[in-house]
């Protein structure tokens, strides 16, 4: 177990090279640079720019800014400077990451509890009216496209029922993040809900069940206890891999609520060009998906004891 | 003070001297797309305390759906029991409410499946799945059942049941998985054992040795035994009685070393005719011909009629019923039926 974990975070290092340099590369082929970008449409002398090229370390070879953004990276936690602000990127960091973390954890909460309250539900009287009336619903969340969902709550919850407000303006207040969290959740929750109705459906046809039915065991301890351990397996890895996709695939929530959040900030550091934010970013996201889905598999042999490490 | 004097209390173990369990007429179809499909139709056997009665037939001959109807553990629907009555110490069972029928599962009619393996749950300890019995009837703490847990694994033979306990299904053997299904059948010490192909799963050594022990433990206890198979060499052995079933029916009723030596339908004497034998090695093994019926569509008449080397005119209009058979000279043969309209010829000839 120890080794397995310590193999594993091993081998997020030449993960972790790998995601830096190819954005590094992306962003370096993408036309255009920060420092263009900072003059807009009035534009400015070429000495200037050039000074600027030269203070910002832009006028090096593109692998020679990796090494000197790595080594400063790991050295000095030195995430670089943002060009538009001139703030430091950690600086950036630190006020979008909390923000989006406590979207992502609302958004979380409602896709556990709605996806796999409404999965049991379906599961158990899997082919009824219920069921079907769940996975149409389920069907209708996954193909209303996030904004379309995102203008209508907020037209029905704030402007008419005024039961919240439109847009966060508070992101430490969790009242606001409740409508913005559920919006982001939608296509997850509608997928946790699948996944649990068929997994439950599965395993109740399953011998075992057979097995506990015939000891005389009451339905409640057979659902409870029988069926549901077998089923959340696929659940749980299923949740695991989307706590990356909920932070990074914030966007265009965090746009129709106004939240100032990692989505935001990258869609801005792509726009402007910022290779250097746009580089902490989204390496700060990939080491959430990595640790996340040791967590999962480390949380897999809990469930299954069939699973061992070796 | 008086001392009150012992009176003999009946037990419930020894009832009112009638059988432990009564299948009356029972009936079970199963409602598919297809149609309805006639699993079940009109089996009657009886079984008592102390005695084992094998339940012999191919797959899809009902044995198992009778079995699952007197478990009380088909699912309805689409199965549906449209007739019949499932006796055990003369209540009907399925008059009995939901919550009254699950307190006699496990805890006086207990179950033993044919795979192990998948019946038993991959992701619980066998120690919890054996102790789930005394928490779930008795109450007990979880403490106290794993020490139950402990002793039936030891009362069933598993080596080293203390360190075992926590161990999972599939750390086991085949041989040892199914002692703990017979571990956890015997673990409330039920009145009725109905045993689905216990040893189907298991090679042919540790087959042995797993039907000895539950010939063992159900002399120790009186228990009664429904061992359900197809397998007529573990019959032997090990039943009182036999029922062969064809097609839902039972098509013969016989003790079983007069079952081996005189059959009394011809569809058991196929089933015989078949067993490979040590004299008979390098001929051609003897097969009944045909299929199995379907039972969406059961041949009218006798179902066997198709396939019977014997079958007459009257096989296929008049269904057979199962009548007490003699001697030739009209002697009584008890314990003995069959449903066959020659039953004479299948017997004496």
């Amino acid at each position: 177990m120890g080794r397995y974990v310590a193999r594993r975070l091993l081998q997020m290092i030449p993960v972790f090279i790998g995601t830096t340099l190819l954005i590094f590369l992306m962003v370096y082929a993408l036309p255009g640079d920060p420092v263009r970008g900072l003059f807009g449409d009035k534009g400015a002398s070429p000495q200037v720019i050039a000074q600027l090229r030269h203070e910002y370390g832009l006028d090096q070879p593109i692998l020679v800014q990796y090494w000197h953004y790595m080594r400063d990276m790991i050295l000095h936690a030195d995430f670089g400077t943002q060009v538009a602000s001139g703030r430091p990127v950690t600086d950036v960091l630190g006020s979008a990451f909390p923000v989006t973390l406590r979207l992502a954890a609302v958004a979380f909460a409602i896709e556990i509890v709605l996806g796999i309250a409404l999965g049991i539900v379906s599961g158990l009287r899997a082919g009824r009216a219920t069921d079907t009336g769940i996975l149409l619903v389920t069907l209708l969340l996954i193909s209303i496209p996030v904004f379309v969902l995102g203008f209508i709550l907020q037209l029905v919850f704030a402007d008419q029922l005024h039961w919240t407000d439109p847009s966060v303006n508070d992101p430490t207040n969790y009242g606001q993040l409740v409508m913005p969290g559920f919006v982001l959740a939608t296509a997850s929750l509608a997928y946790v809900t699948r996944l649990t109705r068929t997994s439950i459906s599965e395993n109740l046809r399953a011998d075992y069940i057979r097995t506990a039915v015939a000891k005389g065991l009451p339905r409640r301890r057979v659902i409870g206890v029988h069926v549901m351990r077998n089923s959340l397996i696929p659940v749980v890895t299923y949740l695991g891999t989307d706590i990356g996709a909920l932070m990074g695939g914030a966007v265009v929530t965090e746009r129709i609520f106004n939240i100032h959040g990692i989505g935001g900030t990258i869609a801005d550091a792509i726009t402007r060009r910022e290779g250097t934010t746009l580089v902490g970013l989204v390496t700060i996201l990939v080491l959430v998906y990595l640790l996340a889905s040791l967590l999962v598999d480390l949380l897999y042999a809990v469930l299954d004891p069939r699973i061992r490490y070796a | 003070m008086t001392i009150i004097e012992e009176v003999s209390v009946p037990s419930p173990r020894d009832g009112d001297g009638g059988p432990l369990l009564e299948v009356r007429d029972l009936h079970v179809e199963f409602h598919t797309r297809e149609g309805v499909v006639r699993a079940v139709n009109g089996v009657n056997y009886s079984v008592s305390a102390g005695e084992t009665l094998a339940v012999l037939g191919e797959s899809g001959s009902g044995k198992s759906v009778t079995a699952q109807a007197i478990m009380g553990i088909l699912d309805m629907p689409p199965a549906k029991i449209p007739q019949g009555e499932i006796r055990f110490r003369g209540q009907d069972m399925l008059q009995m409410s939901g919550e009254e029928r699950r307190k006699i599962r496990g805890r006086r009619i207990a179950m033993i499946f044919q795979d192990a393996l998948s019946s038993l749950n991959p992701v619980l300890s066998v120690g919890y799945q054996l102790g789930e019995m005394f928490r779930v009837h008795h109450g007990m703490s979880k403490k106290d059942a794993k020490a139950k847990a402990i002793e039936l694994m030891d009362r069933v033979k598993i080596p080293a049941a203390a360190a075992r306990v926590n161990d999972y299904p599939h750390q086991f053997s085949g041989g040892m998985r199914q002692r703990i299904m017979i571990a956890m059948a015997l673990a409330l010490e039920p009145e009725l054992i109905i045993a689905d192909e216990p040893t189907t799963a298991l090679d042919v050594t540790v087959q042995a040795q797993v039907m000895d022990l539950l010939a063992e433990l159900q002399r120790e206890y009186n228990m009664g035994l429904i061992l359900i198979t197809h397998d007529l060499g573990v019959v032997a052995d090990v039943a009182d009685k036999i029922a062969v079933m064809y097609a839902g029916r039972i098509v013969e009723t016989a003790p079983v070393h007069e079952l081996y030596k005189r059959p009394a339908h011809p569809y058991t004497r196929g089933l015989l005719d078949s067993i490979p034998r040590l004299d008979q090695k390098g001929q051609e093994l003897y097969a009944i011909k045909g299929l199995p019926p379907n039972l969406l569509r059961i041949p009218t008449g006798c179902a066997f009629n198709p396939r019977c080397p014997k079958a007459q005119d009257i096989c296929r209009t008049d269904v057979p019923a199962l009548l007490p058979v003699t001697e030739q000279d009209g002697g009584e043969l008890p314990g003995r039926a069959s449903a066959c309209h020659f039953w004479k010829e299948t017997l004496h000839g």
